[in-house]
Formats: C-alpha cells, sequence, structure tokens
C-alpha cells in the first residue's frame, strides 16, 4: 500500500508552505510561460531571466495542490544560476523520475529512477510515481520550464540574449 | 422513522463492503455517480443471461424479451417522472450530456436563428453551456447566463429582464457544486410567460426527489441513470410528444430510419428516430430495477434522509472546524440537496482528498464541471462530498475526523 508519508515527504511540505522564487519578472528580454493542468485547474506562470546561456534568475506565479507548488518551487531553486544545458539535463533526469516504471505500480517494489544521488532535493519527490493520478501535478513545472527554454532558445540550441 | 432504512439500502449495495486502505469505504461521491444496490447488478446479470439478443428486429423469443425489457424500461422511466404522454416520450441516450446535445443539435438548430437567445445560469454544468456555445459559433445565438448571489442562489432581481426575448431558459434543478435546488416550476412559469420553452437539467434531482414534469411544468428534462443508483452510459431525454415529432433526427444510421433509398432517407417517427443503431440494453434492465428500488425506499423519504443529514454536517463541519472548512454552498438544508462542495483554508483540493483516500473516504476534488461558477467565487477546485440513499450520519463522522487529519497535515 503506497504511504501518505512516501507523497507528502517533510522536504515538499517546507517547499508548499514557504514556497521558493515566487514573484514576477520584467526585465527587458524576460520569457513568460503558462502551464494549465486542465484536469485539476492548477496554473503555473514561469518568468525566465537568461543570458549568455544562464538562467540568471526564475520567478513562478500560480496556483495549485502541495505537489505541483513544491514541485515548482523546488525546480526554480533547482535551475537558478545553472545553463541552459544544465537545466535541461536536469528536466530529462526529473522526467526520468516521474516515469512510472511497471516495478513502481508493484506495492512491494521500489521504484526503478535515476541515480537519487545526483538529484538533490528532488529526489524526494520520487514518491509521487506511487500514486500515479498525482504525476502530471509534479511535472507541470518541468513541462512548463522545458516549453520556455524551447521557445525562447529554440529546441536544440542554448542560444544567448 | 418511515419504512425508509438506510442500512437496509447499505446491505443492499455491494460495494459498500469494500475495504480501502484498511478501512471500510465511506463513499461520498453520489453527486457523481450512485453506487448501484444488488438488485440493478442482478437485471442487467439476468438480461444477458436469459434475454439478450439485439432490439426491435428479430422475431425469435430472446429477441421479443430483449426488445421488451428495452420498451418496458422506457415506459418505467415515463413513469417515474410522469411524463404525460408516456413512453413515447423518452428518449434513451448515453447520458446527461448527450441528452444536452440532442436538445442542442435537434431542437436547437431547427428552432434557433442567429439573434435567437437561449438563457442558462452560472452555476450550469458544462453539459448544460459547451452545446449552447456550440449553436452560437456555428450560427450566432446568443447564450445569456442568470446570475449566482453571494448565498449561492439565483439572481432573480432582473429575471424579466433576461428572459426578454429568450426561445428557451435551460437550467438545472439542483446544482452538482452548490447543492442549491432552484424554483423549478417558479422559473418554468416565467419563461413560459415570455413564450420561451424550459429544459431543466435534473441530473441531480431524479435520485433524490420526486420529479413531475407536470408539476415543474418543463418542456425537456435531461438526466443519467447511473446519478440514480442505476448503470452509466444510459440517458434520458423527455419532452412532450408534439415537440418530440417537430424535432430532425439527431445521429444518423440504423434504426432512426423508415425507409433509405438510392436517393435518401425517411427517418422513424417517436424516440426511435433519436436512437440510431444498437442501444444500451442490459443497461435499460438495469434502470427499470434501479426505478423499482428507488420507488421501494419512497423518494419523499430519500428527500427527507438527505435533509436530516445535510443538516447534520452542515453544523458539525462548523462548529469543528470553526470557519477553516468552508462550505460552497447554501449554509442551511433549506431547498438544498446534499452535496458538500468544501474550501478548507491553506489545503488545497487535490491534497484533501488525497488524505481522505488514507481514511477510506471518496470525495471528488476539481471543478466539477462548472467552470465559470468556480471563477464566480475565485475558486480553482473544491473537495466536494455528497450523499446517496446508503448514506449515514457515521459517513459524516469519518468525513470530519478525516478533513481533522488533513488539516494538520498541512496546518
Amino acid at each position: 500500500m503506497a504511504n501518505l508519508d512516501d507523497l507528502y515527504r517533510e522536504i515538499i511540505l517546507d517547499h508548499y508552505r514557504s514556497p521558493r522564487n515566487r514573484g514576477e519578472l520584467d526585465a527587458p528580454g524576460v520569457v513568460r510561460t503558462e502551464g494549465y493542468n486542465p484536469l485539476c485547474g492548477d496554473e503555473l506562470t514561469v518568468f525566465l531571466d537568461v543570458r549568455d546561456g544562464i538562467i540568471v534568475d526564475i520567478k513562478l506565479t500560480g496556483h495549485g495542490c502541495s505537489i505541483s507548488q513544491a514541485s515548482s518551487s523546488m525546480m526554480s531553486a533547482a535551475v537558478k544560476g545553472k545553463t541552459v544545458d544544465e537545466a535541461r539535463e536536469t528536466i530529462e533526469r526529473f522526467k526520468q523520475l516521474m516515469t512510472v516504471h511497471q516495478t513502481a505500480l508493484d506495492d512491494r517494489a521500489e521504484p526503478v529512477v535515476a541515480d537519487l544521488r545526483t538529484m538533490g532535493e528532488l529526489a524526494a519527490l520520487q514518491g509521487v510515481v506511487k500514486f500515479p493520478v498525482r504525476i502530471k501535478c509534479a511535472t507541470l513545472a518541468w513541462n512548463t520550464l522545458s516549453q520556455g527554454l524551447d521557445d525562447a532558445y529554440g529546441v536544440q540550441g542554448t542560444g544567448s540574449q | 422513522m418511515s419504512a425508509f432504512d438506510p442500512r437496509r439500502v447499505r446491505v443492499d449495495t455491494p460495494l459498500l463492503g469494500r475495504v480501502i486502505n484498511g478501512r471500510p469505504i465511506t463513499y461520498l461521491d453520489s453527486a457523481s455517480s450512485t453506487l448501484p444496490p444488488r438488485a440493478v447488478i442482478e437485471a442487467m446479470d439476468r438480461y444477458y443471461t436469459l434475454h439478450h439478443a439485439n432490439v426491435h428486429r428479430g422475431v425469435y423469443q430472446t429477441a421479443v424479451e430483449a426488445t421488451d425489457v428495452y420498451e418496458g424500461a422506457r415506459a418505467a422511466a415515463a413513469r417515474f417522472i410522469h411524463a404525460p404522454g408516456g413512453a413515447d416520450e423518452i428518449v434513451f441516450t448515453k447520458n446527461t450530456t448527450e441528452s444536452f446535445n440532442l436538445l442542442a443539435k435537434s431542437w436547437g438548430a431547427a428552432n434557433l436563428q442567429a439573434g435567437d437567445v437561449v438563457l442558462v445560469t452560472e452555476m450550469e454544468h458544462h453539459a448544460n453551456i459547451v452545446p449552447w456555445f456550440q449553436l452560437r459559433d456555428a450560427r450566432g445565438i446568443d447564450v445569456r447566463f442568470v446570475p449566482v448571489t453571494d448565498d449561492f442562489r439565483l439572481d432573480l432581481s432582473n429575471l424579466d429582464q433576461l428572459l426578454d426575448g429568450v426561445k428557451l431558459f435551460s437550467f438545472t434543478a439542483t446544482s452538482n457544486v452548490l447543492g442549491t435546488r432552484n424554483p423549478v416550476a417558479a422559473l418554468a412559469r416565467a419563461a413560459h410567460e415570455h413564450g420561451a420553452l424550459v429544459a431543466v437539467d435534473a441530473a441531480q434531482s431524479v435520485g433524490h426527489q420526486p420529479t413531475d414534469v407536470v408539476d415543474m411544468d418543463a418542456d425537456f428534462l435531461c438526466f443519467s441513470a447511473h446519478k440514480m443508483l442505476g448503470p452509466t452510459g444510459l440517458g434520458v431525454l423527455w419532452t412532450r410528444a408534439a415537440i418530440l415529432a417537430s424535432m430532425p433526427p439527431f445521429l444518423g444510421g440504423g434504426g432512426m430510419i423508415a425507409d433509405v433509398r438510392l436517393d435518401g432517407y425517411v427517418p422513424a417517427d417517436g424516440p426511435t428516430r433519436f436512437e440510431a443503431g444498437t442501444p444500451p440494453i442490459a443497461e435499460t434492465a438495469g434502470l427499470e430495477a434501479a426505478i423499482r428500488y428507488l420507488d421501494g425506499l419512497g423518494l419523499e423519504n430519500l428527500m427527507a434522509h438527505e435533509q436530516t443529514l445535510t443538516s447534520d454536517a452542515l453544523a458539525r463541519l462548523d462548529a469543528r472546524f470553526n470557519g477553516r472548512v468552508r462550505v460552497i454552498g447554501p449554509a442551511n438544508s433549506v431547498d438544498r440537496g446534499g452535496v458538500l462542495s468544501l474550501d478548507v483554508d491553506g489545503v488545497h483540493p487535490h491534497d484533501v482528498a488525497q488524505v481522505l483516500d488514507q481514511f477510506g473516504v471518496c470525495v471528488r476534488p476539481g471543478h466539477h464541471c462548472a467552470k465559470p461558477l468556480m471563477r464566480r467565487f475565485g475558486l480553482a477546485a473544491t473537495a466536494r462530498a455528497s450523499f446517496g440513499p446508503y448514506s449515514t450520519v457515521a459517513d459524516t463522522d469519518v468525513l470530519l475526523d478525516a478533513l481533522d487529519s488533513a488539516v494538520s497535515m498541512f496546518g
């Protein structure tokens, strides 16, 4: 049986109660990207300030459940100050973390995931895969970030402004 | 108490025997779908075991029996809502949503031109909004909304003005989010005085109170079997025989025709015209069993029972959570069904529902397919608990304990 403590880790609740990087950016060149989860009504706007291929600042607005809010907050903390390439790599690793492997749906098995040691705080979100309907809550922020990077800097390139 | 006893209904409802996360299930999602009693399940089982054949075509014994099952259910549905013209006024659809689409795409397309107005309300389910928007986009009709007050009732102060030039007033009998029961007959009378026809969304009312389309003064009634202890996949559109006869077909195909030639077709008369293809047959057996079961319980009794549960829950939510748990809906049980949309301060409805699931409590988080209403109250979602014939105060006990746990976890 999936335990509620697997989902609501203390670090997740902490990010939910005290979200990091809340607010808006309006500097020239800032890219604004909106993400929606139409089924639950979660909404997220990501503001990205990227200079010379480095995410110098990121801010978030929106509302949603604890998982979507905590995941956004953790995402912003994970990519702020990183290069666009590093951010894309983190997005990939996070998506791998959220991939439901057959074994992950088996109550007795731990999810098969990417190397958790490299994930830092984000590893706390691994419990979400035991609650498959909540996965889309956790991935909203990452899909929105990915979209923002694609829109602004091209699907392949790391570009610079 | 009268002959009605929810404990007997519980014994009759096999799904209530489930254990979820180590606890007996506490089912509080009847506004989404009700749990069928064994009589309904057995009626469908019996149909497939003994009578199954396609309807309306065969002359062999079981084909005749299958047709009798199907047409018998149509007659039972007519009696259940007191249709003045009997079975000939009952069209079987897939669900309430399809009933509204049939209404908009058949009656609406034949009777509404650019500039004509359909009046709905701000508390409608998307099923009674989107088909009208589609007609607006295709034909240029106007869609107007009756606003909702801060007390979660329809704001009728400008109703006469809103009804000016309206061809159809389409509204819900009971809100699936607020629980508000609207004054159907009074609204219908006002609409008729303005020359408008009246469509009533009875999805949330048919399984919880007596339904009489003549008393309601309705012209159309839409409902689903699965919200009145019946199976999914079956809905009803009722309208008066004269209106039905004037409506063009909806879906085309087998079963809905009188004749087909190389140069065209002639549609069938009566409800059959709107029932293209092999219909859900076992489901109609289930619907008839559900009607018999509800009649046995007594819908007046059910209404009183759910009112008692709602009063009790409203009072206890207020006393226990001191405003931390807000009910988005009328504060007392007058003209109100057993739907409790909860807004828990600081806890998102999805998290509320997740914690409640650990207690075996089934509630629904989300916008309940009523986004204009949610926006009206500045909400993205609520966690909705709703009662059925099998609900008891013990369900409310578990709900309150589970809510307590959600509040402290995120507090």
